[in-house]
């Protein structure tokens, strides 16, 4: 399992075209990825959930990934909230 | 006539017929089936069909109202695919045995409760988005076609309200205006609109709805939010101007904006607007003029019941000065008298006041008052590019006058201490035929002329400008008026100075060309005339004879 916390710095936070791309991209990989903001949490590639998690600029969402393909998938999630959010 | 109010999206004028938007809405029946598989591929299908239609929209988004705007109908697209989306419809088909229309509505009022919900305005907005997607589907099951204006005339669609992908899907061609019961002015809809350049009205009410019909007669006004249902002949023909200067105001000023005003051979012509307070400076910006080319100041004087004092005019002209930005400022001193009064003055009555006792003439026998003025003049000029225009001038000694109390003020304000600008431009208007008569004597005492035709031409034909029974004589384009304004023309360049136009006939672009050809530097014009002669002086070329 691997882990990593990430603080939005997007203005409108996850907004709902972010939280589209993030969905998509979390459905390219086999692990099973999770977001949890304040004791919430959604899967990664459910778009009405992670919207549904009202997450706002500055707050700090812990990601967890887990599953065949989690070093690989990590990592792009990783990069994927750094270049988006 | 029915008016409504509401709140305007997008400012512009439409007149037409009302298409009540009829949406195949909304009442789902509850109905048990037993072939729930059957529901859920009647499900899996609409869906199917429902992701497609939205690719269609977001390609027509994309090209009428850009990338930004139509991301929107992709989120719609992904959506319709969310997992909890998806399963919570298939939970409700199977666990209660009904059909898909039924369960695709139960979902989408849990989903947009859930955002509705939410602490957060932008995400609350987005129940309307599930809504929206929902409807959608439930179109298709039932096989109703979601949107028909059933017209092929442009029309006014309203409607309770209107969704994003009702919007854009619309047939644009056939759309004037959106009127609609709800909405916010943060919905799709309403930047739809906006970019699509179409009149929308939001916020009507739901009584609105119930008061018209199909084929009613309306015209909406989207700059003050107004819908006005089988409108009398004086309204109709008060917005159908409104609509007319609005659509050539767009036209030109799309065409015209940040362009300089020079002839297709090149000669520069500068065209500033005429105003009469400090109110009216937001006009001259929106409508691009150059600058002020008449600044009339008795607004000062009128509006108080006692001389203004030198404090309250200072900051008059300072705001306007500082407004303006660096442009030229023309302010006019007072011209009070004839048809313009004021109390405290203690004017007599006159047999004939446009040959009285008025504007300069007043100034010259009450220095004190004109000193005032002087003073706020030159101490406001450090805040902008001033010029001062002396009004209803006849002869040599009057300007020479003038020009000596006006070095009277500079040497006391020097002493005082108090700065001002040493750019100051010092001109005349040419409203009397004797002005214009030894303009070659005025011209080497001043910067420039100013020309005000109005006067020019009453004091010319010796026709009075407030008797409506002489109307048929005043002949605006009379020979004798334009000679004396090509006279003064060639004797303002023959001594350095330039020349401009500030009265109604500035306006008059039948003429533009003829005053163009004599030499005139510059027109000074009511705001809302600004772009037509600037578009005037870019159509004319002085080469060609």
């Amino acid at each position: 399992m691997k882990t990593f916390a990430y603080t939005i710095k997007d203005e409108v936070g996850i907004h709902a075209r972010p939280a589209g791309l993030l969905a998509k991209k979390a459905k390219e990989f086999e692990s099973v990825i999770t977001l949890e903001k304040g004791g919430k949490t959604a899967a990664a590639t459910k778009l009405m959930a992670i919207m549904s998690m009202g997450v706002k600029c500055g707050d700090t969402v812990n990601v967890t990934v887990e599953g065949a393909d989690e070093e690989k998938a990590a990592a792009e999630m990783e990069a994927f909230f750094n270049e988006n959010l | 006539m029915k008016k409504f109010q509401g709140k305007g999206v997008y400012g512009a004028v439409a007149v037409g017929k009302i298409s009540l938007l009829k949406k195949a809405d909304a009442e789902v029946k509850r109905v048990r089936v037993v072939d729930t598989d059957n529901e859920k591929t009647r499900f899996e299908q609409a869906k199917t069909l429902a992701i497609k239609q939205l690719g269609e929209i977001y390609d027509k988004a994309l090209k009428e109202v850009g990338e930004a705007n139509a991301a929107i109908f992709e989120i719609h697209q992904m959506m319709l695919d969310d997992e909890d989306y998806n399963d919570s419809i298939n939970n409700i088909i199977d666990s209660q045995s009904v059909n898909a229309e039924y369960a695709v509505a139960i979902t989408a009022d849990n989903f947009a409760d859930m955002f509705a919900a939410m602490d957060d305005a932008y995400m609350n907005a987005r129940a309307a988005d599930v809504r929206d997607i929902s409807n959608r589907l439930i179109n298709i099951l039932s096989g109703n076609v979601s949107i028909e204006t059933g017209s092929d005339e442009k029309v006014i669609i309203c409607a309770s309200d209107l969704a994003p992908s009702e919007t854009v899907a619309l047939d644009k061609d056939k759309v004037l205006a959106f009127v609609t019961a709800h909405g916010s002015s943060n919905s799709h809809t309403a930047i739809l609109a906006r970019n699509m350049n179409i009149p929308a009205i939001i916020g009507v009410g739901d009584e609105f709805l119930n008061e018209i019909k199909d084929g009613d007669e309306a015209i909406v006004d989207g700059y003050t939010g107004e819908i006005f249902v089988e409108p009398d002949e004086e309204t109709r023909a008060k917005l159908l101007e409104k609509q007319r200067a609005d659509e050539e105001k767009k036209q030109l000023l799309q065409e015209l904006k940040g362009k300089e005003n020079v002839t297709l051979d090149g000669r520069k012509i500068n065209v500033y607007a005429n105003i009469g307070s400090v109110g009216d400076i937001g006009k001259v910006l929106a409508n691009d003029a150059g600058g002020i080319g008449l600044f009339r100041s008795e607004f000062l004087y009128l509006e108080n019941s006692d001389y203004p004092t030198e404090e309250q005019q200072f900051n008059a002209y300072k705001k306007v000065l500082e407004s303006m930005a660096g442009k030229k400022v023309i302010i006019r001193t007072l011209d009070i008298g004839a048809d313009k009064k004021c109390d405290y003055f203690n004017l007599k009555p006159e047999e004939n006041p446009a040959l009285g006792y008025r504007a300069i003439r007043i100034c010259l026998t009450r220095p004190e008052v004109f000193k005032t003025q002087l003073r706020a003049l030159y101490r406001a000029s450090v805040f902008g590019n001033l010029g001062i225009m002396f009004p209803m001038i006849t002869s040599v000694s009057e300007l020479e006058k003038i020009l000596s109390i006006c070095g009277e003020v500079k040497s006391e304000l020097k002493s005082q201490g108090v700065e001002f600008s040493d750019k100051i431009e010092l001109g005349i208007m040419i409203e009397t035929p004797a002005a214009a008569i030894i303009s070659d004597k005025l011209a080497p005492m001043v910067d420039f002329f100013s020309v005000g035709t109005n006067d020019l031409t009453q004091y010319t034909l010796a026709c009075d400008r407030q008797n409506p029974d002489i109307e048929q004589f005043v002949d605006t384009h009379h020979e004798a008026v334009l000679r004396l304004i090509e006279m003064s023309a060639e004797n303002a360049h023959k001594h350095g100075a330039w020349i401009g136009i500030c009265g109604e006939l500035g306006a008059d672009t039948s003429l533009t060309e003829t005053f163009l050809r004599m030499g005139i530097d510059e027109l000074s014009v009511s705001p809302t005339f600004v772009l037509k002669v600037r578009d005037a002086v870019r159509s004319i070329d002085l080469s060609k004879s």
